[in-house]
């Protein structure tokens, strides 16, 4: 009885509570990411290896609307708009002459994207990071911390954000149509959806998302030019994991890898925390390939 | 016709091979090192178009059996005194094989995006393993060693020179090149393009399919391991970068650009991108890979074959 009682006291309750608030946070940013590539990945078989590169690119145009206009959330919407032109003429220029070829070459031909933007950002802006100030700066005492008011609005935007997505997908005409092209390509065609250009929405829709979560997270650790390769790995990890093409479960395994990886970190340090999310895709892929939120097919 | 045109390949190959063994004696210092580089990334390259090229798996985690060879060097050369060019081969083989055998395992019960993903995450964890394991691997900045004599025990001993480097590497190369064409062609082999052409129908035949595709991810990661050794005893240092997944990326690149399914393509590919890189680098310095990302993307979209594509059956025959 001694050893189980000291092993309930020797779980620090006020670490795992303020670890399930950060892994809560990190887990909506997550989300938010991963949506968008799991839109894109279920309505055109693309796997996005520039997605993180595009969370970059919007961290980077928030810094520069914020130093010219002074408003944080002006470059919040700038940056996503921004982002989702470019994301529509990248589609346009890269992805859409590889229609029809194997799903690998998408791979390659965003992997090279990434490496071009990704370097294309280290020139324009140097390999210094930048700084971009919270939007508001009140904390509140949780235990021994001081925590800031800022992260929780974030996970609040990240879900209002991938709420509104999900009533524009569900009620929404273009809602409408992306999941008609996603269910059946050829019969969406067929009854007037103009495919090619659905694609490039539901790109551009993605890559604004990426954006707006790379100008929401920036306050929180800085932008450089290598900062979407640790999201974009985490972010395929949780789109496998929640099953491809399912927003509902990349969502759940954002959260649910975030939670893992938070309180992994009150233990190791958070670079070791990483593996975690390994060994649940890991896991996951041996024993529920299709994913840990969608049924098992029969 | 099929006779003939073997000798002219025979022909070809050899006098290649002359004028590889003939460079370094003419080349400056700065481009002896740059072909043995490529030969290296070559061999890198080659070992896995087995996967890409062969059995139709894209590998994303080349770099960690790379990168495992060159820590397997390592080992070798800073544990055993004195160091021993052979000792060091046979530990980074041993070390590359390991690991190579812990990733197909899990790897290989998936197909197409999902094994590449799977192999890049493999990569990732052995990367952060080296990254944060500081005490064994020398952590972020890697471990130094000196470079070991070449030599046949108690038959001699000279130490390397940067010609007799090369001439080691091309050594290697070749017989790798020529241990892969054979495996190839092989029933072996056979069955790895059967694969490729129709998983479904393979299985129906009869064939153990995951048993094939476990050695071929075996023998991929084997020959990537000996391209980390040589890496290592040329740089004399390993690093955690080069088990980083842009390193993998990298390998895909090469074969890619070369022509998948050729096995000298990779070589190519490597000699092409190098080549790109120490070209645009005079104009973009170390922002290199701008234009040279958009010209891999170009390749993609107008030029799926690669380099060398159009050699592909003649190369294979």
């Amino acid at each position: 009885m001694e050893v189980i009682s000291d092993f309930f006291q020797a779980i620090p309750y006020d670490q795992i509570l303020i670890q399930t608030l950060n892994g809560i946070v990190t887990g909506m940013i997550l989300a938010l990411i991963a949506s968008g590539l799991t839109l894109i990945f279920g309505i055109m078989d693309v796997v996005n290896f520039a997605h993180g590169e595009l969370f970059m690119l919007g961290a980077y145009i928030g810094v520069v609307v914020l130093a010219t206009s002074g408003s944080f959330w002006l470059a919040l919407v700038l940056a996503t708009l921004v982002v989702a032109i470019i994301g529509a003429a990248l589609q346009i220029t890269t992805l859409r002459p590889l229609i029809g070829r194997d799903p690998l070459t998408t791979i390659l031909a965003t992997f090279g994207l990434s490496l071009v933007l990704q370097n294309y950002a280290l020139w324009q802006f140097g390999p210094v990071a930048r700084k971009i100030q919270e939007p508001i700066t009140g904390q509140f005492t949780l235990f021994y911390l001081e925590y800031p008011w800022y992260r929780v609005l974030i996970a609040g935007l990240s879900a209002a954000i991938i709420g509104a997505f999900w009533l524009f997908l569900k009620y929404g005409t273009y809602g409408i149509w992306i999941r008609a092209t996603t269910q059946d390509r050829v019969m969406a065609q067929a009854m007037g959806i103009p495919v090619p250009w659905v694609h490039t929405a539901a790109f551009a829709i993605g890559a604004g998302m990426a954006a707006a979560s790379g100008v929401l997270f920036a306050p929180l650790v800085g932008v450089n030019h290598s900062m979407g390769l640790d999201w974009v790995l985490k972010a395929f990890i949780v789109v496998v994991v929640g099953g491809m093409g399912n927003l509902g479960g990349s969502i759940a395994a954002s959260i649910f890898i975030s939670l893992l990886e938070a309180y992994a970190s009150i233990w190791v340090s958070p670079a070791q925390a990483v593996i975690v999310s390994f060994v649940v895709l890991i896991l996951t892929l041996l024993f529920r390939p299709t994913g840990l939120f969608v049924p098992t097919p029969k | 016709m099929s006779k003939r045109s073997t000798t002219i390949y025979w022909i070809g190959f050899s006098l290649i091979l002359a004028l590889l063994i003939v460079a370094p004696l003419v080349l400056p210092e700065f481009w002896r090192r740059f072909l043995t580089e490529i030969l290296i990334w070559g061999l890198l390259a080659m070992s896995s178009d087995i996967l890409i090229g062969y059995t139709g798996m894209v590998s994303f985690g080349h770099s960690a059996f790379f990168g495992l060879g060159m820590y397997g060097a390592a080992a070798a050369l800073l544990m055993v005194k004195p160091p021993n060019l052979w000792l060091a081969i046979v530990y980074g083989l041993v070390g590359s094989a390991g690991i190579a055998l812990f990733v197909a395992y899990f790897s290989t019960r998936l197909r197409d995006i999902y094994f590449a993903i799977t192999t890049l995450i493999f990569s990732q964890i052995f990367y952060v393993i080296i990254f944060t394991w500081t005490d064994v691997t020398g952590g972020e900045n890697g471990l130094t060693f000196s470079r070991p004599a070449l030599g046949i025990p108690g038959l001699f001993s000279v130490p390397f020179s940067s010609e007799t480097l090369h001439w080691f590497v091309l050594a290697v190369v070749t017989t790798s090149y020529l241990i892969l064409r054979r495996i190839t062609q092989s029933p072996f082999g056979m069955v790895l393009q059967s694969i490729r052409e129709n998983e479904g129908r393979t299985r129906a035949i009869g064939y153990a399919i995951e048993r094939y595709k476990i050695v071929a991810v075996m023998l991929s990661g084997l020959f990537a391991g000996l391209a980390g050794v040589l890496y290592a005893i040329q740089n004399r240092f390993a690093a955690p970068d080069f088990v980083y997944f842009l390193v993998s990326g990298e390998t895909v690149i090469f074969n890619v650009m070369g022509g998948i399914g050729t096995l000298v393509g990779p070589i190519v590919g490597a000699a092409f991108f190098l080549l790109l890189r120490e070209a645009f680098s005079r104009f973009f310095t170390e922002y290199y890979l701008i234009p040279v990302g958009v010209i891999f993307i170009a390749m993609i979209i107008f030029m799926p074959q690669g380099l060398l594509g159009f050699m592909r059956r003649w190369l294979n025959q």
